[in-house]
Protein backbone atom coordinates (compact mmCIF):
# COMPACT_ATOMS: atom_id res chain seq x y z
CA UNK A 1 0.00 0.00 0.00
CA UNK A 2 1.25 3.62 -0.81
CA UNK A 3 1.46 6.25 1.57
CA UNK A 4 -1.77 8.12 1.77
CA UNK A 5 -1.85 12.03 -0.31
CA UNK A 6 -2.15 14.51 1.94
CA UNK A 7 -4.35 16.63 0.24
CA UNK A 8 -5.35 19.40 2.75
CA UNK A 9 -3.30 20.20 5.89
CA UNK A 10 -3.55 22.75 8.36
CA UNK A 11 -0.56 23.54 10.78
CA UNK A 12 -0.56 25.63 13.92
CA UNK A 13 -3.44 27.62 12.66
CA UNK A 14 -4.50 30.72 14.48
CA UNK A 15 -7.53 32.22 13.83
CA UNK A 16 -9.45 35.28 15.64
CA UNK A 17 -12.59 37.25 15.87
CA UNK A 18 -11.34 40.80 16.36
CA UNK A 19 -9.95 40.11 20.05
CA UNK A 20 -11.35 36.22 20.17
CA UNK A 21 -9.05 34.05 19.87
CA UNK A 22 -11.61 31.05 18.32
CA UNK A 23 -8.77 28.69 16.63
CA UNK A 24 -5.24 28.46 19.18
CA UNK A 25 -2.94 26.12 16.68
CA UNK A 26 -5.15 23.68 15.06
CA UNK A 27 -3.38 20.83 12.97
CA UNK A 28 -5.49 18.78 10.90
CA UNK A 29 -4.18 16.45 7.64
CA UNK A 30 -6.85 15.32 5.45
CA UNK A 31 -5.67 12.38 2.59
CA UNK A 32 -6.92 12.25 -0.66
CA UNK A 33 -10.23 9.58 -0.78
CA UNK A 34 -10.72 9.88 2.83
CA UNK A 35 -13.28 11.00 5.05
CA UNK A 36 -12.02 12.85 7.92
CA UNK A 37 -14.54 14.12 10.44
CA UNK A 38 -14.34 16.93 13.54
CA UNK A 39 -16.14 16.63 16.38
CA UNK A 40 -16.42 19.17 19.52
CA UNK A 41 -19.47 20.63 21.56
CA UNK A 42 -20.50 24.12 20.78
CA UNK A 43 -18.34 26.83 20.21
CA UNK A 44 -14.87 24.68 20.15
CA UNK A 45 -14.00 26.30 17.04
CA UNK A 46 -15.43 23.19 14.04
CA UNK A 47 -17.29 26.42 12.25
CA UNK A 48 -14.32 28.51 12.56
CA UNK A 49 -12.12 25.83 11.39
CA UNK A 50 -14.27 25.40 7.79
CA UNK A 51 -14.36 28.75 6.78
CA UNK A 52 -10.55 29.37 7.74
CA UNK A 53 -9.97 26.26 4.92
CA UNK A 54 -13.05 27.83 2.47
CA UNK A 55 -11.11 31.59 2.94
CA UNK A 56 -13.88 33.19 4.63
CA UNK A 57 -11.30 33.77 7.11
CA UNK A 58 -7.72 33.97 7.57
CA UNK A 59 -5.52 32.75 9.73
CA UNK A 60 -3.40 35.19 11.91
CA UNK A 61 -0.51 32.35 12.30
CA UNK A 62 -0.32 29.08 10.58
CA UNK A 63 -0.79 27.99 7.67
CA UNK A 64 -3.30 26.19 5.66
CA UNK A 65 -2.20 24.35 2.50
CA UNK A 66 -4.13 22.43 -0.55
CA UNK A 67 -1.95 19.99 -2.24
CA UNK A 68 1.36 21.85 -2.46
CA UNK A 69 -0.64 25.45 -2.24
CA UNK A 70 -0.25 27.76 0.78
CA UNK A 71 -4.37 29.09 0.55
CA UNK A 72 -4.30 31.05 4.14
CA UNK A 73 -4.79 33.97 2.34
CA UNK A 74 -6.73 33.38 -0.48
CA UNK A 75 -10.36 34.50 -1.06
CA UNK A 76 -12.95 32.69 -0.38
CA UNK A 77 -14.19 33.11 -4.11
CA UNK A 78 -10.58 31.36 -5.25
CA UNK A 79 -10.04 28.92 -2.59
CA UNK A 80 -13.51 27.75 -4.00
CA UNK A 81 -11.84 27.95 -7.95
CA UNK A 82 -9.03 25.37 -6.48
CA UNK A 83 -11.94 22.64 -6.14
CA UNK A 84 -13.00 23.38 -2.12
CA UNK A 85 -16.72 23.34 -1.51
CA UNK A 86 -18.24 24.33 1.69
CA UNK A 87 -21.86 23.53 2.60
CA UNK A 88 -21.88 25.77 5.24
CA UNK A 89 -23.71 25.66 8.62
CA UNK A 90 -27.50 26.61 8.81
CA UNK A 91 -27.34 25.63 4.94
CA UNK A 92 -27.39 29.21 3.40
CA UNK A 93 -29.21 28.33 0.15
CA UNK A 94 -30.51 31.18 -1.83
CA UNK A 95 -33.78 31.66 -0.33
CA UNK A 96 -35.35 33.41 -3.09
CA UNK A 97 -33.98 31.35 -6.13
CA UNK A 98 -35.57 28.12 -6.90
CA UNK A 99 -33.59 24.86 -6.42
CA UNK A 100 -32.59 24.81 -9.79
CA UNK A 101 -30.99 28.16 -9.59
CA UNK A 102 -29.68 27.37 -6.35
CA UNK A 103 -27.92 23.99 -8.00
CA UNK A 104 -26.53 26.56 -11.12
CA UNK A 105 -24.74 28.43 -8.39
CA UNK A 106 -23.21 25.33 -6.99
CA UNK A 107 -21.57 25.23 -10.85
CA UNK A 108 -20.43 28.54 -10.70
CA UNK A 109 -16.86 27.94 -10.73
CA UNK A 110 -17.47 25.48 -13.75
CA UNK A 111 -18.49 27.82 -15.79
CA UNK A 112 -21.22 26.01 -17.30
CA UNK A 113 -23.86 24.02 -15.67
CA UNK A 114 -23.28 19.48 -16.34
CA UNK A 115 -26.59 18.63 -17.04
CA UNK A 116 -25.42 15.33 -15.79
CA UNK A 117 -23.75 16.95 -13.08
CA UNK A 118 -27.84 17.99 -11.88
CA UNK A 119 -28.97 14.35 -12.81
CA UNK A 120 -26.58 12.46 -10.10
CA UNK A 121 -27.56 14.87 -7.41
CA UNK A 122 -31.25 14.34 -8.34
CA UNK A 123 -30.46 10.81 -8.21
CA UNK A 124 -29.17 11.28 -4.70
CA UNK A 125 -32.10 13.49 -3.41
CA UNK A 126 -35.01 12.69 -5.32
CA UNK A 127 -37.37 15.37 -3.57
CA UNK A 128 -34.71 18.07 -4.98
CA UNK A 129 -36.27 16.94 -8.54
CA UNK A 130 -39.88 17.07 -7.36
CA UNK A 131 -39.24 20.31 -6.01
CA UNK A 132 -37.06 21.92 -9.23
CA UNK A 133 -38.61 24.89 -9.46
CA UNK A 134 -39.83 25.56 -5.71
CA UNK A 135 -38.43 28.77 -4.20
CA UNK A 136 -35.67 27.48 -2.01
CA UNK A 137 -36.91 29.64 0.87
CA UNK A 138 -40.15 28.09 1.12
CA UNK A 139 -38.72 24.19 1.50
CA UNK A 140 -38.82 22.47 4.40
CA UNK A 141 -35.00 22.90 6.45
CA UNK A 142 -34.65 19.11 5.64
CA UNK A 143 -34.92 19.80 1.94
CA UNK A 144 -32.52 22.55 2.57
CA UNK A 145 -29.93 20.73 3.72
CA UNK A 146 -30.39 18.54 1.10
CA UNK A 147 -30.21 21.40 -1.58
CA UNK A 148 -27.17 22.79 0.47
CA UNK A 149 -25.03 19.52 0.22
CA UNK A 150 -26.38 19.26 -3.64
CA UNK A 151 -25.55 22.91 -4.27
CA UNK A 152 -22.17 21.99 -2.85
CA UNK A 153 -21.84 18.55 -5.22
CA UNK A 154 -22.69 21.02 -8.70
CA UNK A 155 -18.73 22.19 -8.19
CA UNK A 156 -17.59 18.71 -8.88
CA UNK A 157 -15.37 19.75 -5.91
CA UNK A 158 -12.16 18.03 -5.05
CA UNK A 159 -12.46 18.73 -1.36
CA UNK A 160 -15.80 18.25 0.08
CA UNK A 161 -16.34 20.38 3.64
CA UNK A 162 -19.74 19.78 5.43
CA UNK A 163 -20.45 21.50 8.45
CA UNK A 164 -23.35 19.61 10.57
CA UNK A 165 -25.04 18.29 7.62
CA UNK A 166 -27.59 16.70 9.99
CA UNK A 167 -28.44 19.55 12.05
CA UNK A 168 -32.31 19.55 12.45
CA UNK A 169 -32.91 16.41 10.23
CA UNK A 170 -35.50 13.93 11.18
CA UNK A 171 -33.49 10.49 12.21
CA UNK A 172 -34.85 8.55 8.54
CA UNK A 173 -33.45 11.65 7.27
CA UNK A 174 -30.02 11.96 9.44
CA UNK A 175 -29.53 8.28 8.03
CA UNK A 176 -29.56 9.38 4.47
CA UNK A 177 -27.78 12.33 4.30
CA UNK A 178 -24.68 9.78 5.82
CA UNK A 179 -25.71 7.13 3.32
CA UNK A 180 -25.21 10.29 0.63
CA UNK A 181 -21.90 11.39 2.06
CA UNK A 182 -20.78 7.42 1.90
CA UNK A 183 -21.85 7.63 -1.71
CA UNK A 184 -19.99 10.77 -2.50
CA UNK A 185 -16.99 9.33 -1.50
CA UNK A 186 -17.11 6.26 -3.44
CA UNK A 187 -17.44 8.15 -6.57
CA UNK A 188 -14.17 9.41 -5.54
CA UNK A 189 -14.63 13.11 -3.10
CA UNK A 190 -12.30 13.65 -0.04
CA UNK A 191 -14.78 15.19 2.77
CA UNK A 192 -14.26 16.80 5.76
CA UNK A 193 -16.83 16.53 7.81
CA UNK A 194 -18.09 18.45 11.16
CA UNK A 195 -20.34 16.83 13.04
CA UNK A 196 -22.33 16.69 16.89
CA UNK A 197 -23.67 13.96 15.92
CA UNK A 198 -20.41 11.87 17.24
CA UNK A 199 -21.89 8.71 16.79
CA UNK A 200 -22.99 9.09 13.07
CA UNK A 201 -19.76 10.77 11.90
CA UNK A 202 -17.44 7.96 13.38
CA UNK A 203 -19.95 5.99 11.64
CA UNK A 204 -18.71 6.68 8.22
CA UNK A 205 -15.46 8.58 9.12
CA UNK A 206 -11.77 7.01 8.16
CA UNK A 207 -10.37 9.04 10.73
CA UNK A 208 -11.44 12.24 13.35
CA UNK A 209 -10.54 14.80 15.12
CA UNK A 210 -12.04 16.04 18.22
CA UNK A 211 -11.63 19.94 18.95
CA UNK A 212 -11.96 21.32 22.27
CA UNK A 213 -12.03 25.73 22.99
CA UNK A 214 -9.74 26.23 19.67
CA UNK A 215 -7.12 23.10 20.51
CA UNK A 216 -7.36 19.90 18.67
CA UNK A 217 -7.19 17.24 21.83
CA UNK A 218 -7.55 14.02 19.84
CA UNK A 219 -6.71 12.74 16.72
CA UNK A 220 -7.07 8.99 15.56
CA UNK A 221 -8.71 6.21 13.32
CA UNK A 222 -12.94 6.66 13.76
CA UNK A 223 -12.51 3.07 14.98
CA UNK A 224 -10.58 3.79 17.80
CA UNK A 225 -12.33 7.22 18.83
CA UNK A 226 -15.64 5.31 18.75
CA UNK A 227 -13.61 3.29 22.05
CA UNK A 228 -12.06 6.42 23.59
CA UNK A 229 -13.44 6.56 27.19
CA UNK A 230 -13.11 10.26 26.72
CA UNK A 231 -15.38 10.05 23.52
CA UNK A 232 -18.08 8.06 24.54
CA UNK A 233 -18.94 10.28 27.83
CA UNK A 234 -18.41 13.55 26.22
CA UNK A 235 -19.75 12.84 22.89
CA UNK A 236 -21.45 9.39 22.54
CA UNK A 237 -23.52 10.39 26.01
CA UNK A 238 -22.32 7.08 27.44
CA UNK A 239 -21.18 6.72 31.11
CA UNK B 1 -66.34 70.81 -11.57
CA UNK B 2 -66.75 68.15 -14.40
CA UNK B 3 -63.61 65.38 -14.51
CA UNK B 4 -62.15 66.87 -17.40
CA UNK B 5 -60.67 63.31 -19.36
CA UNK B 6 -58.67 65.00 -21.90
CA UNK B 7 -56.68 66.91 -19.11
CA UNK B 8 -56.23 63.79 -17.29
CA UNK B 9 -54.79 62.00 -20.08
CA UNK B 10 -52.73 64.77 -20.38
CA UNK B 11 -51.29 64.97 -17.47
CA UNK B 12 -50.78 61.04 -16.88
CA UNK B 13 -48.27 61.21 -20.13
CA UNK B 14 -46.45 63.89 -18.13
CA UNK B 15 -46.24 61.59 -15.23
CA UNK B 16 -44.84 58.78 -17.34
CA UNK B 17 -42.38 61.31 -18.29
CA UNK B 18 -41.46 61.74 -14.95
CA UNK B 19 -41.56 58.14 -13.90
CA UNK B 20 -39.61 56.93 -16.38
CA UNK B 21 -36.75 59.48 -14.75
CA UNK B 22 -37.63 58.16 -11.71
CA UNK B 23 -37.42 54.82 -12.06
CA UNK B 24 -33.96 54.84 -13.99
CA UNK B 25 -32.86 56.97 -10.76
CA UNK B 26 -34.63 54.48 -8.06
CA UNK B 27 -33.46 51.71 -9.69
CA UNK B 28 -30.01 52.84 -8.62
CA UNK B 29 -30.86 53.03 -5.10
CA UNK B 30 -32.72 49.82 -4.54
CA UNK B 31 -29.76 48.11 -6.93
CA UNK B 32 -27.38 49.01 -4.18
CA UNK B 33 -29.69 49.04 -1.35
CA UNK B 34 -30.55 45.16 -1.98
CA UNK B 35 -26.88 44.03 -2.22
CA UNK B 36 -24.85 45.95 0.64
CA UNK B 37 -28.05 47.49 2.59
CA UNK B 38 -26.61 51.25 2.20
CA UNK B 39 -28.87 53.82 1.25
CA UNK B 40 -26.17 56.03 -1.21
CA UNK B 41 -26.92 59.60 -0.86
CA UNK B 42 -24.69 60.51 -3.53
CA UNK B 43 -27.00 59.07 -5.77
CA UNK B 44 -29.10 61.76 -6.54
CA UNK B 45 -25.41 63.87 -7.65
CA UNK B 46 -24.55 60.87 -9.15
CA UNK B 47 -27.64 61.56 -11.58
CA UNK B 48 -26.89 65.52 -11.35
CA UNK B 49 -23.25 64.85 -12.89
CA UNK B 50 -24.80 62.51 -15.44
CA UNK B 51 -27.05 65.59 -16.86
CA UNK B 52 -23.68 67.89 -16.28
CA UNK B 53 -22.07 65.60 -18.67
CA UNK B 54 -24.49 65.31 -21.01
CA UNK B 55 -24.28 68.85 -21.66
CA UNK B 56 -20.59 68.49 -21.89
CA UNK B 57 -20.48 66.40 -23.96
CA UNK B 58 -22.73 68.01 -26.80
CA UNK B 59 -20.76 71.24 -26.27
CA UNK B 60 -17.69 68.76 -27.25
CA UNK B 61 -19.28 67.67 -30.54
CA UNK B 62 -20.39 70.88 -30.89
CA UNK B 63 -23.65 70.63 -32.83
CA UNK B 64 -26.32 73.15 -32.73
CA UNK B 65 -29.94 73.21 -33.31
CA UNK B 66 -28.95 74.12 -37.22
CA UNK B 67 -26.84 71.13 -37.70
CA UNK B 68 -28.53 67.99 -39.41
CA UNK B 69 -30.67 65.69 -38.03
CA UNK B 70 -28.43 63.21 -38.00
CA UNK B 71 -25.71 64.74 -36.40
CA UNK B 72 -27.97 66.24 -33.56
CA UNK B 73 -29.37 62.23 -32.93
CA UNK B 74 -25.76 60.90 -33.15
CA UNK B 75 -24.91 63.83 -30.46
CA UNK B 76 -27.69 62.97 -28.27
CA UNK B 77 -26.88 59.43 -28.72
CA UNK B 78 -23.26 59.72 -28.14
CA UNK B 79 -24.11 62.06 -24.81
CA UNK B 80 -26.54 59.44 -23.49
CA UNK B 81 -23.42 56.75 -23.51
CA UNK B 82 -20.89 59.28 -22.11
CA UNK B 83 -23.19 60.05 -19.56
CA UNK B 84 -24.08 56.21 -18.46
CA UNK B 85 -20.56 55.67 -18.77
CA UNK B 86 -19.40 58.59 -16.56
CA UNK B 87 -22.20 58.10 -14.03
CA UNK B 88 -21.17 54.65 -13.80
CA UNK B 89 -17.29 54.99 -13.19
CA UNK B 90 -18.19 57.72 -10.57
CA UNK B 91 -20.38 55.60 -8.96
CA UNK B 92 -17.93 52.59 -9.62
CA UNK B 93 -15.32 54.64 -8.32
CA UNK B 94 -17.01 56.01 -4.94
CA UNK B 95 -17.47 52.28 -3.55
CA UNK B 96 -14.42 51.22 -4.45
CA UNK B 97 -12.38 54.20 -2.65
CA UNK B 98 -14.54 54.56 0.36
CA UNK B 99 -17.52 51.84 0.60
CA UNK B 100 -15.51 48.97 0.17
CA UNK B 101 -13.08 49.52 3.14
CA UNK B 102 -16.25 50.22 5.02
CA UNK B 103 -17.84 47.21 4.26
CA UNK B 104 -17.38 45.84 7.86
CA UNK B 105 -17.45 48.51 9.15
CA UNK B 106 -21.08 50.07 11.71
CA UNK B 107 -23.63 50.98 8.98
CA UNK B 108 -23.45 54.57 10.38
CA UNK B 109 -20.18 54.92 8.63
CA UNK B 110 -20.76 54.50 5.00
CA UNK B 111 -23.76 56.67 5.10
CA UNK B 112 -21.77 59.33 6.40
CA UNK B 113 -19.29 58.75 3.86
CA UNK B 114 -22.14 59.15 1.03
CA UNK B 115 -23.61 62.24 2.14
CA UNK B 116 -19.36 63.71 2.05
CA UNK B 117 -19.55 62.36 -1.67
CA UNK B 118 -22.26 63.94 -2.46
CA UNK B 119 -21.68 67.55 -0.85
CA UNK B 120 -18.36 66.59 -3.40
CA UNK B 121 -19.68 65.82 -6.18
CA UNK B 122 -22.17 69.17 -5.41
CA UNK B 123 -19.05 71.27 -5.16
CA UNK B 124 -17.15 69.67 -8.71
CA UNK B 125 -20.82 70.68 -9.99
CA UNK B 126 -20.75 74.54 -9.03
CA UNK B 127 -17.14 74.90 -10.00
CA UNK B 128 -17.99 73.33 -13.43
CA UNK B 129 -20.65 75.16 -14.32
CA UNK B 130 -21.83 78.04 -11.61
CA UNK B 131 -24.53 78.01 -8.87
CA UNK B 132 -27.05 78.95 -11.40
CA UNK B 133 -29.18 76.38 -14.05
CA UNK B 134 -27.64 75.76 -17.06
CA UNK B 135 -29.64 75.74 -19.84
CA UNK B 136 -28.62 72.99 -22.65
CA UNK B 137 -27.66 74.08 -25.96
CA UNK B 138 -30.90 74.18 -27.49
CA UNK B 139 -30.00 70.95 -30.38
CA UNK B 140 -33.46 70.55 -30.43
CA UNK B 141 -35.84 73.21 -32.20
CA UNK B 142 -38.39 74.20 -29.60
CA UNK B 143 -40.99 73.78 -32.60
CA UNK B 144 -39.52 69.93 -33.10
CA UNK B 145 -39.18 69.57 -29.05
CA UNK B 146 -43.07 69.90 -28.79
CA UNK B 147 -44.11 68.26 -32.12
CA UNK B 148 -47.36 66.76 -31.23
CA UNK B 149 -46.61 62.83 -32.44
CA UNK B 150 -50.16 61.77 -32.50
CA UNK B 151 -51.13 64.75 -35.17
CA UNK B 152 -47.60 64.81 -36.93
CA UNK B 153 -47.64 61.44 -37.28
CA UNK B 154 -50.31 59.44 -36.73
CA UNK B 155 -52.53 61.69 -38.04
CA UNK B 156 -54.90 61.55 -35.14
CA UNK B 157 -57.73 64.03 -34.64
CA UNK B 158 -57.62 64.69 -30.93
CA UNK B 159 -56.63 67.80 -28.31
CA UNK B 160 -53.95 64.95 -26.58
CA UNK B 161 -50.70 66.42 -27.32
CA UNK B 162 -48.04 63.89 -27.09
CA UNK B 163 -44.94 65.91 -27.57
CA UNK B 164 -41.73 64.39 -29.79
CA UNK B 165 -39.98 64.81 -26.23
CA UNK B 166 -41.98 62.71 -24.32
CA UNK B 167 -41.84 60.11 -26.54
CA UNK B 168 -38.15 60.03 -26.46
CA UNK B 169 -38.18 60.07 -22.55
CA UNK B 170 -40.03 56.82 -23.10
CA UNK B 171 -38.04 55.36 -26.54
CA UNK B 172 -34.90 55.60 -24.24
CA UNK B 173 -36.33 54.13 -21.13
CA UNK B 174 -38.30 51.13 -22.06
CA UNK B 175 -34.79 49.56 -23.70
CA UNK B 176 -32.85 50.25 -20.54
CA UNK B 177 -35.18 48.66 -18.53
CA UNK B 178 -35.60 45.02 -21.02
CA UNK B 179 -31.32 45.59 -21.30
CA UNK B 180 -31.29 45.19 -17.32
CA UNK B 181 -34.06 43.06 -16.66
CA UNK B 182 -31.99 40.67 -19.13
CA UNK B 183 -28.74 41.60 -17.65
CA UNK B 184 -29.90 40.54 -14.03
CA UNK B 185 -31.92 37.66 -14.89
CA UNK B 186 -30.31 36.06 -17.59
CA UNK B 187 -26.52 36.58 -17.62
CA UNK B 188 -23.77 35.12 -15.33
CA UNK B 189 -23.09 38.08 -13.74
CA UNK B 190 -26.80 39.46 -13.00
CA UNK B 191 -26.80 35.70 -11.42
CA UNK B 192 -24.18 36.37 -9.12
CA UNK B 193 -25.41 39.94 -8.57
CA UNK B 194 -28.63 38.46 -7.23
CA UNK B 195 -26.66 35.70 -5.43
CA UNK B 196 -24.20 38.00 -3.48
CA UNK B 197 -27.44 40.12 -2.74
CA UNK B 198 -29.37 37.18 -1.06
CA UNK B 199 -26.18 35.99 1.04
CA UNK B 200 -22.91 37.37 0.63
CA UNK B 201 -20.90 34.75 2.24
CA UNK B 202 -22.83 31.84 0.30
CA UNK B 203 -22.09 33.56 -2.58
CA UNK B 204 -18.52 33.46 -2.10
CA UNK B 205 -18.73 30.22 -1.28
CA UNK B 206 -19.96 29.31 -5.02
CA UNK B 207 -16.46 31.34 -6.33
CA UNK B 208 -18.30 34.74 -6.84
CA UNK B 209 -16.12 37.07 -6.39
CA UNK B 210 -18.20 39.23 -4.06
CA UNK B 211 -15.99 42.47 -4.39
CA UNK B 212 -16.23 42.91 -7.86
CA UNK B 213 -20.02 42.06 -8.00
CA UNK B 214 -20.87 44.40 -6.09
CA UNK B 215 -18.43 47.24 -7.51
CA UNK B 216 -20.69 45.84 -11.21
CA UNK B 217 -24.15 46.69 -9.05
CA UNK B 218 -22.60 50.28 -7.92
CA UNK B 219 -21.43 50.57 -11.70
CA UNK B 220 -24.83 49.99 -13.14
CA UNK B 221 -26.83 51.49 -10.63
CA UNK B 222 -24.70 54.95 -11.59
CA UNK B 223 -25.19 53.93 -15.61
CA UNK B 224 -28.80 53.90 -15.17
CA UNK B 225 -28.54 57.36 -13.01
CA UNK B 226 -26.17 58.68 -15.74
CA UNK B 227 -29.00 58.07 -18.88
CA UNK B 228 -31.67 60.12 -16.36
CA UNK B 229 -29.32 62.95 -16.10
CA UNK B 230 -29.47 63.12 -20.05
CA UNK B 231 -33.09 62.45 -20.29
CA UNK B 232 -33.51 64.79 -17.95
CA UNK B 233 -31.35 67.82 -19.24
CA UNK B 234 -33.57 68.26 -22.57
CA UNK B 235 -36.84 66.96 -20.96
CA UNK B 236 -36.57 69.91 -18.73
CA UNK B 237 -34.42 71.84 -20.87
CA UNK B 238 -32.42 72.72 -17.69
CA UNK B 239 -29.74 71.64 -14.90
CA UNK B 240 -28.62 72.37 -11.63
CA UNK B 241 -26.35 71.83 -8.89
CA UNK B 242 -28.89 70.86 -6.24
CA UNK B 243 -31.33 68.93 -9.24
CA UNK B 244 -29.98 65.54 -7.52
CA UNK B 245 -31.40 66.21 -4.43
CA UNK B 246 -35.31 66.56 -5.08
CA UNK B 247 -34.75 63.75 -7.91
CA UNK B 248 -33.31 62.07 -5.76
CA UNK B 249 -35.02 62.17 -3.08
CA UNK B 250 -37.88 61.16 -5.07
CA UNK B 251 -36.76 58.51 -6.68
CA UNK B 252 -35.32 57.16 -3.32
CA UNK B 253 -39.50 57.09 -1.90
CA UNK B 254 -39.94 55.45 -4.96
CA UNK B 255 -37.78 52.45 -3.96
CA UNK B 256 -39.20 52.04 -1.12
CA UNK B 257 -42.46 52.82 -2.08
CA UNK B 258 -42.01 49.59 -4.33
CA UNK B 259 -39.99 47.57 -1.98
CA UNK B 260 -36.36 48.33 -1.58
CA UNK B 261 -34.34 45.79 -3.04
CA UNK B 262 -37.05 44.87 -5.51
CA UNK B 263 -36.56 46.44 -8.68
CA UNK B 264 -39.59 45.66 -10.36
CA UNK B 265 -40.62 47.35 -7.18
CA UNK B 266 -38.26 50.25 -8.52
CA UNK B 267 -40.23 50.43 -11.51
CA UNK B 268 -43.53 50.78 -10.61
CA UNK B 269 -42.49 52.88 -7.66
CA UNK B 270 -40.51 55.43 -9.80
CA UNK B 271 -44.04 55.40 -12.38
CA UNK B 272 -46.48 55.96 -9.27
CA UNK B 273 -44.62 58.35 -8.11
CA UNK B 274 -44.07 60.43 -11.36
CA UNK B 275 -47.93 60.14 -11.92
CA UNK B 276 -48.87 61.30 -8.46
CA UNK B 277 -46.44 64.22 -8.81
CA UNK B 278 -47.71 65.31 -12.44
CA UNK B 279 -51.50 65.13 -11.02
CA UNK B 280 -50.55 66.75 -7.68
CA UNK B 281 -48.36 69.88 -10.16
CA UNK B 282 -51.47 69.76 -12.38
CA UNK B 283 -54.70 68.02 -12.09
CA UNK B 284 -55.60 68.35 -8.67
CA UNK B 285 -56.25 71.84 -9.51
CA UNK B 286 -59.24 71.04 -11.27
CA UNK B 287 -61.11 70.29 -7.97
CA UNK B 288 -59.29 72.59 -5.03
CA UNK B 289 -58.82 75.61 -6.96
CA UNK B 290 -56.28 76.43 -4.20
CA UNK B 291 -54.15 73.46 -5.05
CA UNK B 292 -50.72 74.15 -6.26
CA UNK B 293 -47.36 72.11 -6.51
CA UNK B 294 -45.90 73.58 -3.58
CA UNK B 295 -48.40 70.50 -1.62
CA UNK B 296 -46.52 67.69 -4.10
CA UNK B 297 -44.09 66.88 -1.22
CA UNK B 298 -46.85 66.33 1.32
CA UNK B 299 -48.87 63.96 -1.06
CA UNK B 300 -45.88 61.72 -2.07
CA UNK B 301 -44.26 61.82 1.69
CA UNK B 302 -48.03 61.25 3.29
CA UNK B 303 -48.70 58.37 0.60
CA UNK B 304 -45.31 56.92 1.27
CA UNK B 305 -46.01 57.02 5.47
CA UNK B 306 -49.36 55.49 4.35
CA UNK B 307 -47.72 52.79 2.17
CA UNK B 308 -45.30 52.35 4.77
CA UNK B 309 -47.86 51.79 8.04
CA UNK B 310 -50.17 49.20 5.79
CA UNK B 311 -47.57 47.40 4.13
CA UNK B 312 -43.81 48.24 5.80
CA UNK B 313 -42.59 46.16 3.09
CA UNK B 314 -43.65 48.57 0.03
CA UNK B 315 -45.79 47.39 -2.96
CA UNK B 316 -43.93 44.20 -4.27
CA UNK B 317 -42.05 43.60 -1.48
CA UNK B 318 -38.55 44.26 -0.19
CA UNK B 319 -35.97 41.89 -1.28
CA UNK B 320 -32.62 42.39 1.22
CA UNK B 321 -29.73 39.80 2.17
CA UNK B 322 -31.09 37.04 4.35
CA UNK B 323 -30.30 37.52 7.86
CA UNK B 324 -27.30 34.81 8.57
N1 LIG C 1 -18.64 36.07 14.17
C1 LIG C 1 -18.08 35.82 15.37
N2 LIG C 1 -17.66 36.84 16.14
C2 LIG C 1 -17.09 36.60 17.34
N3 LIG C 1 -16.90 35.38 17.84
C3 LIG C 1 -17.28 34.33 17.13
C4 LIG C 1 -17.91 34.50 15.85
N4 LIG C 1 -18.21 33.28 15.37
C5 LIG C 1 -17.79 32.41 16.29
N5 LIG C 1 -17.24 33.03 17.35
C6 LIG C 1 -16.66 32.39 18.55
O1 LIG C 1 -15.65 31.51 18.15
C7 LIG C 1 -15.72 30.30 18.88
C8 LIG C 1 -15.83 29.12 17.93
O2 LIG C 1 -17.06 29.22 17.24
P1 LIG C 1 -17.49 28.18 16.12
O3 LIG C 1 -18.64 28.76 15.40
O4 LIG C 1 -16.32 27.78 15.33
O5 LIG C 1 -17.98 26.96 17.01
P2 LIG C 1 -18.55 25.55 16.56
O6 LIG C 1 -17.62 24.52 17.06
O7 LIG C 1 -18.87 25.54 15.13
O8 LIG C 1 -19.89 25.49 17.44
P3 LIG C 1 -21.36 24.94 17.05
O9 LIG C 1 -21.35 23.48 17.24
O10 LIG C 1 -22.25 25.60 18.07
O11 LIG C 1 -21.66 25.35 15.66
C9 LIG C 1 -16.91 30.45 19.82
O12 LIG C 1 -16.41 30.80 21.08
C10 LIG C 1 -17.71 31.56 19.23
O13 LIG C 1 -18.35 32.29 20.23
MG1 LIG D 1 -20.57 25.51 14.07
Amino acid sequence: MTAPQPMLDLHDVHTYYGHIHALKGVSITVNQGEIVTLIGSNGAGKSTTLKTISGLLHPRRGTVSLFDRQIGNQPAHKVAAMGVAHAPEGRRVFSRMTVRENLEMGAFTLGRVDAADMERVFTLFPRLQERVNQQAGTMSGGEQQMLAIGRALMAKPTLLLLDEPSMGLAPLMVEAIFGVIKDINKLGMTVLLVEQNALMALAVANRGYVIQTGHIVLADSAAALRQNEMVRKAYLGED
Amino acid sequence: MDFNLDLFLQILIIGITYGAMIALIALGYTLVYGIVELINFAHGEVFMMGAFFTMQVVLWVGVTSESATVAVVGALALALLAAMAFSGGINYFIDRVAYRRLRNAPRLAPLIAAIGFSFILQNIAIYWRGSNPVTPEAVIPLEIRSLNILTAWFGLDTNLRVRLIDFLVVLVTIPILIGLSWFVYRTRTGAAMRATAQDREAAALMGIDVNRTIGTAFLIGGALAGAAGMIAVYYLNSARFQMGFQYGLFAFTAAVLGGIGNLSGAVLGGFLIGIIWAMSDGFIRQFIPEWGAQWTPTVIFGLLILVLVFRPSGLLGEQVPDRA
